[in-house]
């Protein structure tokens, strides 16, 4: 019987897999069961509040039927699957709804800006800037290309000033061991919690105010704004920094040390290109943090309605300027510009973010094979380690 | 018997050191039998050195973990240490290329011999002491952020030696390692791609790629696999008659397979670790005068 022996390929057809079992998945039952329990819910809090009671208002009326769904919900499934996979269930319904409550007033928002400016986005609104633009016309005339190439300038001039400063602070925080380290941290994170229009009125009082007369540069101007938004990004982007350098492996360091490198050599060489995505987000925090700021511009950059494409002299407008000033005027075509000026604030925040990321991003990651390699920080985990404003000074630190 | 106390010392087993530490030394190696030698400036001195301790002592703020260590180790010899664990092994590593000072309560005494000449002495640049002695750690570490290529030329880069020929080097070094084979195709690829074994070999690489006088090996294999430690054991008996090696193991059989001479640390509970004894490899697994020598070679404690 050789020929039977023989496999075939129609005889090594493997026999068919057990069910998988997945003990935490929610099942179609579940969604069921969810559905159900909410419906219940609803008319059990309509019965309460519209037939029985006089009802307690709108939140009173929501409060109360959440409630209700999740005792159903736990119920229903304790009778079907018992108490501990019911408890299960119950907390991922419960922290779920939580994400998707806080989620929401994101989406609001972000869908508020949207449906206002949409409509006055036209190709015009980023050729144009507000020349011969008087009240009465439409929203359509003219356009923000001045306050687009303003807030470019300014955040550019910035980052030129912040990032070498505030990468040189973060290495002698975290490389050295300086006894002024502690100092220094301690005058970063005041830094950080100063309200951005004592940043404004800073440069307004030191440079504006005495020299601003007599010389340009000193006058309200983009660089003005750009000395401002640093004082901004300074804190920001170092922290950041700091966290990320301290994310870089040790082994990393005694590895270059051992090879005969300095101590200033393995920064350069070593740590700082370890950490390059690091830093990447770091500046892109930092660019969030500037980008939107209004305050620390009104007694620096001044707001223009031309285009000024010399940031060093003369009044130059930004996007928040433009948003700020269009908004708070009576005409309606004023705020669906300012509304539009918004829109394109956030999508230039998002073109700034993308470029940031494309230019930071990991080449030796792409092409990994194995999960061997020492760690490097991402995005992901500066901001597991990140300390919230007002945090600690110390970090605690992830598996070292 | 040299006098080691001469300022002028003469080495007992090597050439004599260079007058000036930071003079700039050429060194001339053959990549391959019939190949272009490849020059390289501002590197260490060629060949393997001796290194000695002389009543080496090191503490971590008033802690004292190893007291009055004397171990010399020949050029071109393997030297293992061996003990249990906390007894002072990776500590006297450290001393041996100045690594120890990087703990900031770290401090010692005595006097560490690199052909003679005591590194810790006033005027030689740590940098200087490390480029002569390389280092391979534990767990494997090469630069997530550099290719192969990259990686294994990162200590010219690193200390500044100038290369004649940095391919031909590439080929030498990770030759030397028994890594070339397998990444000859993908020197462009990320050095964190590689496997545990590969990765570890591609450090010794990196090591070697300086042209030290001595390797360092803080339990190489200790992450790694069966057929990788063989592989880093044949590596090792490979380089011994170039550079001097210390490697520190816990894995006893490996001691006996790669090690010339073995030195037995042990540190009694809140002592310091000591050499307990010393001697050639053959004769502390099959003869130790020492009771506890041989209580743990034969693996009855640690």
């Amino acid at each position: 019987m050789v020929a039977a022996l023989a496999p075939t390929v129609e005889s090594t057809a493997r026999p068919a897999l057990p069910a998988r079992r997945r003990p935490r998945e929610f099942t179609a039952v579940d969604y069921g069961t969810i559905v159900g329990s909410a419906l219940s819910a609803l008319t059990l809090t309509w019965l309460i509040f519209a037939r029985l009671t006089d009802g307690v208002g709108w939140l009173g009326f929501l409060v109360v039927a959440y409630v209700a769904f999740l005792a159903l919900f736990g119920l229903v499934t304790a009778d079907r699957i018992g108490v501990l996979a019911a408890k299960d269930r119950l907390a991922t319904v419960t922290i779920t709804s939580g994400a998707m409550l806080l989620l929401a007033p994101l989406l609001w928002l972000v869908g508020y800006v949207v449906v206002k400016g949409l409509p006055g986005l036209r190709p015009s609104f980023f050729t144009h800037d507000m020349r011969g633009v008087t009240p009465t016309m439409p929203a359509s005339a003219g356009g923000g290309l001045h306050a687009i190439i303003g807030s470019l300038q300014q955040v550019g001039l910035a980052l030129v000033i912040t990032v070498p400063l505030a990468v040189s602070t973060a290495v002698f925080l975290n490389e050295t061991r300086s006894r002024l380290r502690r100092p220094v941290r301690v005058v970063v994170d005041a830094m950080s919690g100063m309200p951005s229009v004592v940043a404004g009125l800073f440069i307004y009082a030191t440079f504006v105010i005495p020299y601003g007369g007599q010389i340009d540069l000193f006058g309200f101007n983009g660089f003005m704004a750009a000395l401002a938004l640093s004082m901004i990004m300074l804190p920001t982007i170092t922290r950041t920094v700091e966290v990320v350098l301290r994310l870089v492996p040790d082994g990393l360091r005694e590895a270059s040390l051992s090879l005969g490198a300095s101590r200033a050599r393995t920064v350069w060489s070593v740590v700082l290109p370890t950490a390059r995505s690091g830093v990447t987000t770091a500046v892109v925090l930092g660019i969030a943090r500037a980008v939107g700021e209004t305050a620390p511009l009104l007694f620096t950059a001044f707001g223009y309605r031309l285009i000024n494409s010399n940031p060093f002299a003369n009044p130059q407008e930004s996007l928040p300027l433009f948003v700020f000033r269009s908004i708070t005027q009576p005409q309606q075509s004023m705020i669906d510009r300012g509304f539009t000026g918004a829109l394109v604030l956030m999508l230039v925040v998002l073109a700034l973010f993308g470029l940031a990321r494309f230019l930071g991003r990991d080449r030796s990651r792409s092409r990994r094979r194995t999960g061997q390699a020492p760690a490097m920080p991402t995005g992901a985990d500066i901001f597991e380690a990140l300390p919230g404003p007002g945090a600690p000074v110390s970090v605690a630190q992830k598996g070292s | 018997m040299t006098d080691f106390a001469t300022d002028a010392p003469q080495g007992p087993f090597g050439p004599a050191p260079p007058a000036a530490p930071d003079a700039e030394q050429t060194q001339t190696i053959n990549v391959l039998p019939g190949g272009p030698p490849v020059r390289l400036v501002g590197g260490p001195p060629p060949g393997a050195a001796t290194i000695e301790s002389r009543g080496a002592h090191a503490w971590f703020g008033d802690h004292l973990v190893l007291e009055d260590v004397n171990i010399a180790m020949p050029p071109g010899e393997v030297t293992a240490l061996i003990g249990p664990s906390g007894c002072g092994k990776s500590t006297f590593l450290r001393l041996l290329n100045r690594m120890h000072e990087l703990v900031p309560s770290a401090s010692l005494a005595g006097e560490i011999l690199l052909d003679g000449e005591d590194i810790y002495r006033p005027g030689i640049r740590a940098q200087q002491v490390r480029m002569r002695i390389g280092m391979v750690f534990q767990k494997p570490n090469p630069f997530p952020a550099m290719t192969i290529r990259d990686n294994v030329l990162a200590g010219l880069k690193l200390a500044r030696i100038k290369c004649s020929d940095k391919g031909g080097l590439v080929e030498q070094s990770l030759l030397r390692a028994g890594l070339w084979r397998e990444v000859r195709d993908r020197l462009g690829s990320p050095g964190g791609a590689l496997s545990g074994g590969q990765q570890q070999r591609l450090c010794i690489a990196r090591a070697l790629a300086v042209q030290p006088n001595v390797l360092l090996m803080d339990e190489p294999c200790s992450a790694l696999d069966p057929t990788s430690t063989r592989r880093i054991e044949e590596t090792i008996g490979e380089l011994r008659h170039n550079v001097t090696i210390v490697i520190v193991t816990h894995n006893m059989q490996q001691a006996y397979r790669v090690s010339d001479r073995c030195a037995f640390f042990l540190a009694a509970e809140n002592e310091p670790g000591r050499v307990v004894e010393q001697g050639a490899t053959e004769t502390m697994f099959s003869a130790p005068e020492d009771q506890r020598t041989l209580a743990y070679v034969e693996g009855q404690f640690g």
